[in-house]
């Protein structure tokens, strides 16, 4: 168990570059939002090279890349290959069997970084890694289109020290997709009413006490705290571009070094910022 | 604005003192104590324990109840309508007696209202404190007591404090048990139980599983209640916070039951051998404020005992991780040539644990150099108390649906798991009530924030006694941890049928505050090893993980032999034989015999073995999926043979109201938690000889003088809903009271420079009584004499530990004072508020009664001291009358009020005076500028009419102008 003290705290972290693909493959899954876009590969390989550059230069992490398999599109958003926490990796079972493909590579790198790796045994199960939300304390878990119950029941098995309860997730989306975590105890949260209500649902099934911080946009939900050491924090947020009216909210957040990040190509396929990150901790204090 | 309201009722029996409480009793309820004698008699004679006795069909249950308890709780209701004052200052501490007893006797159907504004849940902490002051300063009276009342039914002495407590409790459940007997509506003190109880002498010989794995035995009287048994195993312990732990017998069908100390062990475990284990009941969410180390050591062992059975499920770095710190705590620092390679594989440090975990568990070891055994305890604990599942007690169930789910139940409420996922939560504050009927659970939520209505949830349990037994220990755990003092039986309006089973021992709050009064050297105690087995004997290390914990590791060198395996019944038995040996000696023995029982051969640690472990993991879990912790199916394997009827009454539908005290009933619980210890502390503080003799003082006068004023009283309270303050009963308790307020005054005037008003009504010691106040005034401006659960200020815990040095300043004075603290029929009213203190006197009583209460209240002396400081004016103008003020603004016609009340009983016996304290804390809130004395007086008006019988003796205002404060 890893203390609160550590959450945010980051060392590495793996992406995967952009596979030519992205762009050929309409996000016919529904998981972006609205009527799918095609993929500008240009900018969706420079907002790449700008997130990439973030996570090194900015966070301070050491990246591993992946190299771009054209087989696989979705194989950028990371995210939803495995749970991290601590020194412990769940690879998951994505709903799509198409991306049960990405797993060998992730799972050979976390290896290499020593993780201790857990692979889903149940075939019954689906899991996405962007219906996990860890808030530090517990996780909460999505039930939604790509993850079920027994999905959701191998990250308890996996992480036994922390409680971990399902969230409804209704439509296409994940948990992730209007949520995340902005802070050690706060709750970034989208308006609508899906998001509302899993809130609300959190704030039902928690031990703890969170704040929320409510932005207009439901991808707005999505961000990616990270701590820089003791001396401060950074958050990584979707750019005023994208979200103009989800900027305010995040000034509220005091001793933070906010960051905006586009990433608006990747959400067509129902990416995130989050999601096209798998942040680990290699330097985990007890 | 929020404006605290507090007027507490406090009811004192007088009953241990065998002379006095003849005399006493007769005059507090006359009729009831005849009566409870014959009945209380019978009631302990007869066979049928009133929980065993449920079991058996509803009807001979109910009947039972109505014979025994229940019956007097019906009767006493009626009674208590008509003596209104002399009835409740006897009859709230009867009728929790009697609900305890009625539980145990008929659970059917009970049904509890919202503690908040019927019953009063939040117990009185101060009377509790009080009693354990008075307790712990009056040994010696206490011990005299004993010996008087004969009340002693425990012949062993106890010489700390806490054994005299525990007597004291003790004394009072054997009340209460006998109340419950009774048959008449009349409410008996305890005195007269008492004396019946230690007349009958059949011992018989009960054994006891400890946490280290080794067994304890003594010889008990048959008729024992389960007090009697947890107190000796708590002193063989040494241990002095108790109020965690618990015992549990498991019955023919495995099912793992608390012992309840309020009832006769008899009773409850019928025809099942009298073997327990000894476990812990309610954990302790925050370990690092236990006081002493050796509970935090008790505590370890079962953590590991629940960590390696699989029933506290942690990964694989926190085995490891916990692992390295039971090896630091037992073995001490790493040595590499002490310890090489295997000497890791003789602990079990998960239910099944690898190479590679063992390999961590070393790597890790070596980190922790030089934490000592009680470092490394803590920070076992701090760690394991992160786990989601520390301290929930899981039971088996079927949603509406019949989908299986767990119902967890914990501190903060109650969790609903499907598989290992949560799926939904009831804090303690959103549950209304919690009620059982037959085999079903049913749990009242508060509605959401959009919704209109509570909605009721239905669960369903394997069978009745499953539903009944997730039903006591909700209300055990409600009570616990969120009450401040245990919850007083139901009044009048909520007798029911059914089960009025209450918690009956300490609360949390109590029991830190008690903890605070423990003041020895820290005991030494002996650390026995966690080694699943011996390699020593047979090489074969593979104990069933769960009593890996038996052996004395560090202390002593016994080494091998301690593993304990819980394999067979032989295994049992042998832990047995080793508890008999072991029983006297206050530090664990070290078993020997177990090495023997184990045969396995697991020094390797081959597969087979880990399946073994499994295997024995997965059995365990079974038997951990109920609530019972230990797991120790070899011992229970014989109980099984025995026949046991324990089958709860199928048609009875017991209800407990377990009401969430709202927000700000919970700030006020805590802060009067505060209080108490502080109080006790300054107890402590004060010489012992000083107050017991005050006390024993005050017990005197009381037993004299209160005949007169009891019967005044008596006549008033009956006639008049409003309830006065009975002196007599109250003496000692009062003192304690007082000093308790005092101290509490001192802590708010330390946060908010809140004004305090004492009212210190002293029959006969008036001038004392003047001083005390005069004191408390120059000493903390501040001190509200709140009493004790009035002050609902928005204090937190620190600033409450910052304000104990005054209150133990002030204990010295209340020591000086201790005559004056009689408190006759004072009622005191306290408006605190911060800038200014004005002191008056107000007596505060129905107007009807105002006028008799005065009248008759003043000659006795009293002096009702009222300190009101109101910034505002118009609080002023209002202290100006004493009572009338109050009362004239009874109506409250501000919408933006809301209130909220929190009734906390307190039953407080000490020495052989036992007090039963009502106490209600109405917290007022409004946007706008309420009236206070309007919204005050209404809440006093209320609460008389709720509480008829009940005399108010005191009433505190707190006024507090934060919104926030008040809310919580």
């Amino acid at each position: 168990m890893a203390g609160l003290s550590s959450f945010g705290k980051y060392t590495h972290a793996i992406v995967c570059c952009i596979p030519d693909s992205l762009g050929t493959r309409p996000a016919k899954d529904g998981a972006s939002e609205g009527q799918p876009e095609p993929v500008d590969l240009a900018k969706a390989h420079r907002q790449y090279g700008v997130y990439t550059g973030i996570l090194r230069q900015k966070l301070g992490l050491q990246v591993i890349e992946l190299a771009a398999d054209e087989g696989l599109p979705h194989s950028v958003l990371v995210e939803d290959i495995a749970v991290i926490q601590g020194d412990t990796a769940l690879i998951t079972r994505p709903w799509e069997p198409a991306r049960r493909g990405e797993i060998s590579s992730i799972k050979k790198v976390l290896e290499e970084l020593k993780m201790r790796v857990v692979e889903v045994t149940d075939d019954g199960a689906t899991l996405d890694g962007s219906d996990v939300l860890f808030t530090g304390r517990e996780f909460f878990v999505g039930i939604s289109r790509w993850t079920n119950h027994r999905g959701a029941e191998m990250v308890a098995d996996t992480f036994r020290d922390f409680a971990v309860s399902t969230i409804p997730v209704p439509g296409s989306c994940h948990l992730k997709s209007f949520c995340s975590m902005a802070g050690p105890d706060t709750i970034a949260i989208g308006s609508s009413e899906a998001a509302k209500k899993a809130i609300r649902t959190m704030e039902q099934l928690t031990d703890h006490h969170y704040d929320t911080l409510t932005v207009p946009d439901d991808p707005a939900g999505n961000c990616v705290y990270v701590r820089l050491g003791p001396k401060g924090s950074a958050l990584l947020h979707r750019s005023p571009e994208e979200f103009p009216s989800s900027q305010q909210p995040f000034q509220k957040l005091p001793d933070l070094t906010l960051i905006p990040v586009a990433c608006s190509e990747v959400a067509k396929l129902g990416g995130t910022l989050s999601s096209c990150s798998l942040l680990i901790n290699k330097k985990l204090d007890r | 604005m929020t404006t605290e309201v507090g007027p507490e009722t406090e009811v004192k029996k007088d009953s241990e003192q065998v002379g006095a409480d003849a005399s006493e009793e007769a005059t507090q309820s006359q009729e009831d104590i005849k009566c409870e004698k014959t009945l209380s008699e019978e009631a302990q004679d007869s066979p049928s324990s009133p929980a065993l006795a449920s079991q058996s069909s509803p009807s001979s249950q109910k009947k039972e109840k109505d014979l025994s308890e229940s019956k007097g709780i019906s009767r006493f209701i009626p009674p208590w309508l008509k003596k209104q004052k002399s009835y409740n200052l006897v009859e709230p501490k009867d009728e929790a007696k009697k609900k305890a007893v009625e539980e145990g006797q008929a659970v059917e159907t009970g049904e509890c209202q919202l503690p908040e504004e019927v019953t009063p849940p939040e117990g009185n902490l101060e009377k509790a404190t009080a009693e354990s002051q008075q307790v712990a300063k009056a040994n010696d009276k206490e011990e005299e007591k004993h010996s008087l009342s004969s009340a002693d039914t425990q012949p062993a002495k106890e010489d700390s404090k806490e054994t005299e407590i525990k007597k004291v409790s003790e004394e009072q459940e054997e009340k209460q048990k006998i109340e419950g007997k009774r048959e008449t509506k009349e409410v008996q003190t305890a005195e007269i139980k008492m004396e019946k109880a230690p007349k009958k002498i059949k011992t018989v010989q009960c054994k006891v599983m400890l946490l280290d794995g080794t067994e304890y035995s003594c010889d008990l009287e048959k008729r024992a209640k389960g007090q009697v048994l947890f107190d000796k195993v708590c002193e063989q312990l040494n241990l002095l916070e108790k109020d965690y732990f618990g015992l549990l017998f498991q019955d023919n069908s495995d099912q793992k039951n608390w012992l309840d100390s309020s009832k006769e062990i008899k009773r409850q475990i019928r025809n099942l051998p009298w073997l327990f284990t000894f476990n812990v009941k309610f954990y302790p969410p925050d370990p690092s404020q236990l006081t002493e180390d050796i509970t935090r050591y008790f505590l370890c062992l079962q953590l590991r005992q629940d960590i390696a059975s699989g029933r506290l499920p942690c990964s694989f770095v926190t085995h490891s991780l916990l692992g390295s710190y039971t090896l630091q705590a037992e073995l001490g620092d790493y040595d590499p040539e002490e310890h090489n390679n295997d000497y890791i594989s003789e602990f079990q440090f998960a239910p099944s644990q690898s190479k590679e975990m063992e390999e961590k568990v070393v790597e890790l070891h070596k980190t922790h150099r030089g934490l000592t055994p009680a470092q490394a305890d803590s920070h076992f604990l701090e760690n394991a108390k992160r786990l989601s599942m520390y301290g929930v007690d899981l039971h088996h169930a079927k949603d509406s649906e019949g989908v299986d789910i767990m119902l967890g139940v914990c501190a903060n409420g109650l969790l609903i798991y499907k598989d290992r996922l949560r799926i939904n939560r009831f804090a303690w504050p959103k549950i209304l009530k919690i009620s059982y009927k037959r085999s079903s659970f049913y749990i009242k939520v508060r509605p959401a924030e959009l919704e209109q209505f509570e909605s009721t949830i239905g669960f369903k349990l394997p069978n009745h006694r499953a539903a009944k037994r997730l039903w006591k220990v909700c209300v055990e755990h409600h009570t616990f941890y969120r009450l401040v003092s245990p919850e007083q039986p139901a009044k009048a309006k909520f007798l029911t049928l059914g089960s009025k089973f209450r918690y009956s021992g300490r609360t949390q709050a109590q029991t830190r505050q008690a903890s605070n009064l423990i003041d020895r050297p820290a005991p030494y105690f002996e650390r026995t090893s966690s080694k699943r087995v011996s390699r020593s004997l047979d090489g074969a290390p593979m104990g069933i993980p769960d009593q890996s914990l038996l052996r004395d590791f560090s202390a002593t060198t016994v080494g091998p032999a301690g593993g304990v395996v819980f394999d067979g019944e032989a295994v049992g038995q042998a832990k047995l034989k080793d508890g008999k040996g072991r029983d006297e000696d206050g530090s664990p023995t070290k078993t020997p015999q177990l090495e023997l029982t184990q045969d396995e051969k697991d020094l390797d640690k081959t597969q087979d073995d880990l399946l073994k472990h499994q295997a024995s993991i997965s059995e365990l879990k079974r038997n951990f999926m109920e609530s019972t912790p230990e797991p120790r199916p070899s011992e229970w394997e014989k109980r099984r043979i025995t026949p046991l009827s324990l089958q709860t009454q199928g048609s009875s539908h017991e209800t407990l109201t377990v009401v969430e005290e709202k927000k700000q009933a919970e700030v006020g619980i805590e802060e009067t938690v505060v209080i108490d210890e502080i109080n006790r502390g300054k107890m402590q503080a004060d010489t012992d000889a000083g107050e017991t003799h005050k006390v024993e003082h005050l017990s005197k006068k009381d037993s004299s003088s209160s005949s007169s004023s009891d019967s005044s009283s008596s006549s008033e309270s009956e006639d008049e809903l409003v309830g006065e303050y009975q002196p007599q009963h109250r003496v000692t308790e009062d003192i304690i009271r007082e000093e308790q307020e005092e101290n509490e005054g001192a802590k708010k005037k330390e946060e908010r420079a809140t004004e305090i008003i004492q009212s210190v009504e002293t029959l006969q010691e008036g001038s004392k009584l003047k001083v005390t106040v005069e004191h408390s005034q120059v000493t903390a401006k501040a001190l509200t004499q709140e009493n004790a659960v009035t002050i609902k200020t928005g204090e937190k815990n620190v600033m409450e530990e910052g304000k104990r040095e005054e209150n133990e300043e002030q204990l010295k004075i209340n020591g000086d004072v201790s005559h004056v603290d009689i408190d006759v029929a004072s009622q005191i009213i306290c408006c605190s508020e911060p800038p200014v203190v004005k002191t008056e006197m107000v007596t505060i009583s129905d107007a009807t009664q105002r006028t008799e209460i005065s009248t008759k209240e003043v000659p006795i002396v009293q002096t009702e001291t009222k300190t009101i400081t109101y910034e505002s004016p118009q609080f002023d103008g209002s202290a100006g009358g004493d009572t009338g003020l109050l009362l004239s603004a009874q109506t409250i016609t501000s919408e933006s009020v809301s209130t909220t009340t929190t009734t906390h009983i307190t039953k407080t016996v000490k020495g052989g005076v036992s007090e039963t304290r009502i106490e209600k804390r109405i917290v007022i809130t409004g946007d706008a500028d309420i009236d206070h004395d309007q919204a005050l007086a209404q809440a006093i008006k209320e609460a008389k009419e709720q509480h008829p019988d009940m005399s108010v003796t005191r009433v505190v205002v707190h006024k507090e102008t934060e919104l926030e404060e008040g809310k919580e």
